[in-house]
């Protein structure tokens, strides 16, 4: 049995695509097995929802009267620094920027209230956003300082462009220590406290794509409630990892970069986040279909959270001193249970991703494929795969030597 | 007049050893009832109570509590859970000491009882979007 993403299209045209989520096709394959499974169903939809901190956007703010060049000089929303080091009125705003004025951690842990992220949600919740900008003036752009409302509706453009999104798996953070430790995967209780995890296991899109067969560049997705596409692999992109017999990765392995317009997206999908003692970031949601053009892709979406591992990592010491020591590894079937043993001991843990908005994202994009509203698209180019020369390096420092 | 309320004692790290709760009882005659108590050696301990007995008694316990340097936090406020920014990630119900915030497997979805809550505020910052309110 084999299909194109041509065929399956024209069957979403004629509204008789069968396309089922990420969850429900595990049922469905263990009653009818994978290949009468792979004969009926089209797509597969998966979902994603958790906080994702190299995510941002890029704005052409239009032109004052008189011109400023906003680039080179200082800018910011709602207090928050935007990048303007790209031509006059185009900005780049990160979802971890702070304003110059947040206590940070200076009394520890900081609560990091607001940053990029709640920026990019005001934003596309419509708000009135404060616009500050110092300039240098030259004799075609003169002005020096501007402060003014704007709204995403008047801006040229508004675009998401999340550099990395959707790790394929991610580690279980627990803390050794015996002092609580503020970390970007949430507070982690002294001696084993708790055990805190950030993927949606059986929902997330690569692990059901594990080597990245229908997923690439150019693969159109859901993305903050609107549509984008898959730009290019994501940073720290790093297929060749532990993988399980099934070819599922065991630590964090391929990434994604997105990108979609910013003015068609949701703020229920785009949410600032603040992780206390760490920063300030975005919760994003994502949605890929991924088209079953095999039995073997079909296998591949049926995984389920029993047979997904992900490693379990001590952030009081290996994990800030990049050393590669995991405590172990669990399943994220033991995970979801809410308690997991860990050197004997028993931990409850918690969700940093949401499960049930992951669902909801799945179920979403599925009804948007059954109503014709999504086409799937042919990706231009495959992402980098296994054994093809991708390394996750270290930083290597040289001294500099006056 | 006999009384009953529920409060939260923070101990600062140097007293977790000490028999403090053990005098609570035996010196002011109250009936407590612990809903939950989380003690670290070497750490802050958080201990929930519901501490019943004469008015008088109470009061001079609470005096007692507060000359050992236990921090306490009466329950006169509220905590209510912002449902439109709730995403039900699950990340309180590790930091929840009473169960107030307690996932269920079935839908997994994050339920907040009200009743469980003793407004001890330790979930308000660790929840990634601030779904957690105080109300006075
Ligand atoms: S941590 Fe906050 S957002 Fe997450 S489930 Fe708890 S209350 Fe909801
Ligand atoms: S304030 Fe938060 S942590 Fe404290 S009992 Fe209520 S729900 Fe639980």
């Amino acid at each position: 049995m084999i299909k194109t993403i041509a065929e399956i299209n024209e069957k979403i045209g004629r509204g008789q695509a069968v396309v089922v989520t990420a969850e429900e096709v595990i049922g469905l394959v263990a009653k009818k097995g994978v290949e009468r499974a792979a004969r009926e169903v089209d797509v597969v939809t998966t979902g994603t929802f958790g906080p994702m901190c190299s995510s941002g956007a890029y704005f052409n703010l239009g032109h004052s009267k008189p011109r400023i060049k906003v680039g080179g000089g200082r800018a910011y929303l709602n207090d928050v620094p935007v990048y303007t080091g790209i031509a006059a009125v185009d900005v780049f705003l990160g979802a971890t920027a702070i304003p110059d004025d947040d206590p940070r951690n200076r009394i520890h842990p900081g609560p990091f209230n607001y940053g990029g992220g709640h920026v990019i949600e005001e934003l596309v919740a419509g708000k009135d956003v404060r616009l500050v900008v110092s300039a240098y003036g030259t004799d075609c752009y003169p002005r020096k300082r501007l402060e003014t409302w704007i709204n995403i509706k008047d801006l040229n453009e508004a675009v998401l462009f999340n550099v990395r999104n959707a790790y394929q798996n991610y580690n279980v953070a627990v803390n050794l220590s015996d002092k609580t430790i503020y970390t970007y995967m949430g507070v982690l209780k002294p001696k084993l406290g708790n055990a805190n995890y950030c993927s949606a296991g059986q929902l997330s899109p690569l692990l059901n794509d594990p080597y990245y067969k229908t997923i690439g560049i150019g693969t159109r997705i859901f993305i903050g409630g609107g549509m984008g596409y898959v730009a290019w692999h994501g940073t720290q992109h790093n297929p060749d990892v532990l993988r399980s017999d099934d070819g599922v990765p065991r630590r964090g392995a391929g990434t994604l970069a997105v990108i979609g317009d910013l003015k068609q997206m949701n703020p229920r999908w785009l949410v600032g986040t603040s992780m206390l003692g760490y920063g300030s970031t975005l919760t994003v949601g994502i949605g890929v279909p991924i088209p079953i053009l095999s039995e073997e892709i079909l296998r591949y979406t049926a995984v389920k959270d029993e047979d997904i591992f992900a490693a379990i990592v001590d952030y009081s010491g290996s994990y800030p001193q990049m050393s590669p020591d995991v405590v172990g590894e669990v399943s994220y079937g033991e995970l979801k249970s809410g308690r997991i043993s860990v050197k004997g001991k028993e931990v409850p843990t918690a969700s940093l991703s949401s499960y049930p908005r992951a669902v909801e994202i799945a179920n979403m994009l599925k009804d948007w494929i059954i109503k014709g509203e999504f086409l799937l698209t042919e990706p231009v180019a495959p992402l980098p795969g296994v054994k093809e020369g991708i390394t996750f390096k270290p930083l290597k420092e040289r001294p500099i030597e006056e | 007049m006999a009384i009953s309320k529920r409060v939260v004692l923070h101990f600062p790290s140097r007293s977790v050893d000490q028999p403090i709760i053990y005098r609570l009882v035996r010196d002011y005659n109250l009936v407590l009832n612990i809903l939950k108590a989380s003690v670290t050696p070497k750490e802050e301990g958080i201990m929930v109570l519901e501490l019943s007995g004469a008015r008088a008694d109470y009061d001079k316990g609470i005096r007692y509590l507060q000359e050992a340097g236990v921090r306490i936090q009466s329950l006169g406020q509220d905590i209510m859970r912002n449902d439109a920014r709730c995403t039900h990630c699950g990340a309180c119900v590790v930091i929840c000491p009473t169960g107030a915030l307690a996932l269920d497997p079935k839908t997994r979805m994050v339920d907040f009882y009200e009743d469980k809550c003793t407004a001890c505020e330790l979930c308000v910052l660790p929840c990634p979007p601030r779904a957690m309110e105080v109300y006075f």
